[in-house]
């Protein structure tokens, strides 16, 4: 007989991140054939420097968009992490070394409070964390009212230029990926974030601790999200209280281009930093382009849609219609 | 022989409702304990409670002569118990390779190695899953690979008391025999294993003892070989209950002409080539056991699923392209009950009146008006004649107890006057009064001329109600049953297509 209740795909599936490798490369090409100094150290640099840092954020938002979770608060964290950064960033190298790591302690203690809001709290993660967020918002504005301080050259010199022509800021994105995608995919703790995503109850069942996992990941999305802050202070060398806002949208968008499942257990770091560079060279893209101005948000509106709509396509194969709105 | 778990008293109620009731039982080390019982009859609650996902409302449990109380599975994982839930143990995006390894309860932080997976591998290989990779995703595997890989998660974790619910539900016999070959060998080394399956050879084949529940209660435990199988299907039945039901109404003669007919209905992922048919006064039911099909023929009849094959007669006319939208047109009037009433059937926080006038909203004048159109008059007549107890139509719905729920979405389709009328499941979780009540409205609506096709999970409502069965296995009807033919064990027979090789695929 046949076999019924079974589904098969069979087919052969591209991987999600091949897809998305391959329509960066796309827009990439395009950007460099209309910006007026072609390929060049400079251009690369500039290009990598401002993806690496909607990367971060999109990594940030990552951890917790894999626990099935959704972070508001991406921007304010980054604000706030870039206005401590200037406070804390100057002097001597001890001193510079010890501001880096009090900067990732500010990050990383705002994520785990959203954490505990989530988990401990019981409120829903969206709520929790654009009441948090504001929250995060108004202490960086208590703490630096106007853009400006100061932050150690040196540091940011090293970061944002390139080596032997490669982009400084790529070599680092490499490292943390490779950083990140180790102990996510081969440890058990990895494991656990993409089976919490993936199915809360049979993690429960499995014996996984879920509230600590879970916590676990909103503390990793702070913690990132300080690395994009502190970046940021490299790239600006002033702390700014209102470059938040529009890290937090464009960090779930990059990380939805990316193929990061919004329903959690899906996705990987790489595909949530290619995201963020897809997105980056878009609005590259029309930056350079000789599309009138007011007609270019319409165009980089259109290209994003036409980007997660690739990414949504399973959608067709839905076969009941209780299925296709869950 | 040494006990490993014991209850004593052990009583669980939801909201009221009790599951089960003064249940004393004991599951000993080196043997496999089979629990057996009909839906409902609290064999989910026992594992549940055993699983560390529920906690008791009264009694003791007693694991190695100590009395524990488990709040989480973590709890009953260190003990020991490993419990496998239909479909609920796996983690549908993460390979095969991370869900078994996850289960082991190893350092969260250290990287794996690969000893490790070896292990995993081992485990796989031992319930005779060797064909299954481990990289391959469980979202992606058939059934019954997914199953298997359930039996080797159970077993990786190297259980001391492993419960098994309905884990052979989609295997071959021949697989079958190796997971049997499995648990005889865990046995064999002192574990202890809680066996629970619908397949009454299945029982015969691997149990020492059995155990069996009904209504919550544990009726008799006796050792396996002392029983045969009518003697094991009278305890599971009990005595039928034969108030609850109205007495049987002859149905229409055959020679009327169907009101609804469907011919080789098949959808790829459940339905296999269904043919059915209900004349206007009739009842027809759809057995089986759980999830053979027959939710898929009430979807595909009421337009929920895409691509299904075969074709839907309605009055001798052909019925094609159909949608819910479409199925409950004027014209067409079917109306669907679904199956869970509180995400399906109704919308909880929205008032009782809002929601008896839902499936009533496309009708004229649109529901642009509140004034008080035929739909309306309607409803009110039949929140009379469904006895909804109410105290206003502007509560919320999730305000009302389960029967009265289910009622008011009776009330909503009704209220639309349809010809046909697909119910799932309509009396799932309700209380015997609530019942009756249903079981003599829907004789009545019969009597009336409505064509009714009923899908249950309690074979005496298909028995009791229903003037012919299309018994459901694997997508397709092994059996049509009607008249005299009807009996409790002849259903239950069918449901396990006792009398056809099951070993097929």
């Amino acid at each position: 007989m046949t076999e019924t209740g079974i589904s098969r795909s069979g087919k052969f599936k591209v991987p999600r991140v091949v897809i998305s490798a391959v329509l960066l490369a796309i827009l990439f090409a395009f950007y460099i054939t209309i910006q007026p100094r072609g390929f060049s150290t400079y251009v690369m640099t500039i290009w990598s420097n401002q993806g690496l840092l909607l990367a971060l954020a999109a990594i940030a938002q990552f951890f917790v968009v894999l626990v099935r979770g959704i972070d508001l608060s991406v921007g304010p964290m980054i604000a706030l992490t870039n206005v401590a950064a200037s406070h804390l960033l100057s002097g001597s190298l001890g001193e510079v070394a010890l501001g880096v790591l009090l900067v990732m302690i500010v990050g990383t203690g705002c994520g785990l409070l959203n954490g505990l809001a989530v988990v401990v709290g019981r409120i829903p993660p969206i709520v929790a964390t654009l009441a948090l967020g504001s929250l995060y918002s108004g202490v960086a504005l208590l703490l630096r009212p106007t853009p400006g301080g100061d932050i150690d050259e040196t540091l940011s010199d090293a970061l944002t230029y390139d080596v032997y022509g490669v982009p400084t800021a790529l070599i680092a994105l490499a490292i943390i990926l490779v950083l990140v995608a180790i102990p996510l995919r081969r440890s058990r703790f990895g494991m656990s974030l993409y089976a919490i995503g993936s199915s809360r109850d049979a993690s429960v069942m499995t014996g996984i601790r879920v509230p600590q996992v879970t916590l676990a990941a909103y503390a990793l999305g702070g913690f990132f999200a300080s690395l994009a802050g502190l970046y940021i202070s490299m790239l600006t060398l002033t702390g700014d209280p209102n470059i938040g806002p529009s890290y937090t949208l464009n960090s779930i968008a990059a990380v939805v281009i990316g193929g990061v499942a919004l329903s959690g257990g899906v996705g990987s770091p790489l595909g949530a930093a290619l995201g963020a560079f897809i997105l980056k060279t878009i609005s590259a893209l029309m930056f350079f382009s000789n599309l009138p101005p007011l007609a270019q948000p319409f165009f980089e509106g259109a290209i994003l849609a036409i980007a997660i709509a690739l990414g949504s396509l399973g959608m067709l194969r839905v076969r009941s219609r209780l299925e296709r709105f869950l | 022989m040494t006990s490993l778990v014991e209850f004593s008293a052990v009583s669980k109620t939801y909201g009221g409702i009790p599951a089960l009731t003064d249940v004393s039982l004991t599951i000993e080390a080196g043997a496999v304990h089979a629990i057996l019982g009909e839906n409902g009859a609290g064999k989910s609650t026992l594992m549940k409670l055993l699983a560390g996902v529920i906690t008791p409302n009264g009694g003791t449990i007693k694991v190695d002569g100590v009395e524990r109380h488990f709040a989480t599975p973590r709890d009953a994982t260190a003990l020991g118990i490993v419990c496998m839930f239909q479909e609920l143990s796996l983690m549908p995006h993460l390979t095969v390779r991370d869900n078994l390894l996850l289960g082991d309860g190893g350092p969260m932080l250290r990287l794996i190695r690969g000893a490790a997976v070896k292990a995993v591998r081992a485990s796989l290989d031992s319930v005779g899953g060797s064909h299954i990779g481990l990289s391959s995703l469980v979202s992606e595997l058939p059934l019954a690979d997914r199953q298997l890989v359930e039996i080797a998660k159970a077993i990786h974790r190297r259980p001391r008391l492993l419960i098994l619910d309905e884990a052979t539900a989609a295997l071959t016999a021949e697989r079958v025999e190796t997971v049997f070959a499995v648990i005889r060998k865990l046995r064999d080394e002192g574990c202890a294993i809680l066996f629970i399956s619908h397949r009454m050879y299945e029982i015969d084949a691997v149990a020492d003892r059995v155990s069996v529940f009904r209504n919550g209660r544990h009726v008799e435990t006796f050792a396996a070989g002392t029983r045969n199988r009518d003697e094991m299907i009278g305890l599971m039945v009990g005595q039928p209950l034969t108030e609850l039901f109205p007495p049987r109404v002859a149905g229409p003669a055959m020679s009327v002409a169907p009101l609804l007919s469907g011919r080789g209905l098949s959808w790829e992922r459940g339905l296999d080539a269904v043919d059915f048919d209900v004349r206007p006064g009739e009842i027809i039911g759809l057995g089986g056991l759980d999830g053979q099909g027959q939710q898929y023929l009430m979807h595909a009849v009421f337009g929920v699923l895409k691509g299904v094959q075969g074709t839907l007669t309605l009055d001798g006319k052909p019925l094609g392209g159909v949608t819910p939208r479409r199925a409950k047109a004027p014209g067409v009037d079917i109306a669907l009950v679904p199956e869970d009433r509180k995400t399906e059937g109704l919308i909880l926080d929205m008032s009782i009146g809002e929601n008896l006038s839902l499936a009533g909203l496309s009708r004229k004048p649109y529901g642009l008006t509140k004034a008080a159109g035929p739909a309306d008059v309607a409803v009110a007549r039949l929140t009379e004649r469904l006895e909804i107890k109410l105290k206003s139509l502007d509560d919320p719905v999730k305000v009302l107890s389960g029967g009265n729920q289910q009622k008011v979405v009776l009330a909503k389709w009704l209220a639309l006057s349809p010809r046909c009328l697909l119910l799932m499941d309509p009396t799932r979780g309700i209380d015997v009064r609530t019942k009756a009540q249903i079981y003599r409205l829907l004789q009545e609506l019969a009597g009336e001329g409505l064509a009714i096709i009923l899908q249950s999970t309690d074979y005496e409502e298909l028995i009791h109600l229903c003037h012919r069965i299309y018994v459901f296995y694997r997508g397709r009807v092994v059996r049509e049953m009607s008249g005299d033919e009807v009996t409790p064990d002849a259903l239950i027979a069918a449901a396990l297509n006792a009398h056809s090789n099951t070993a097929s695929t």
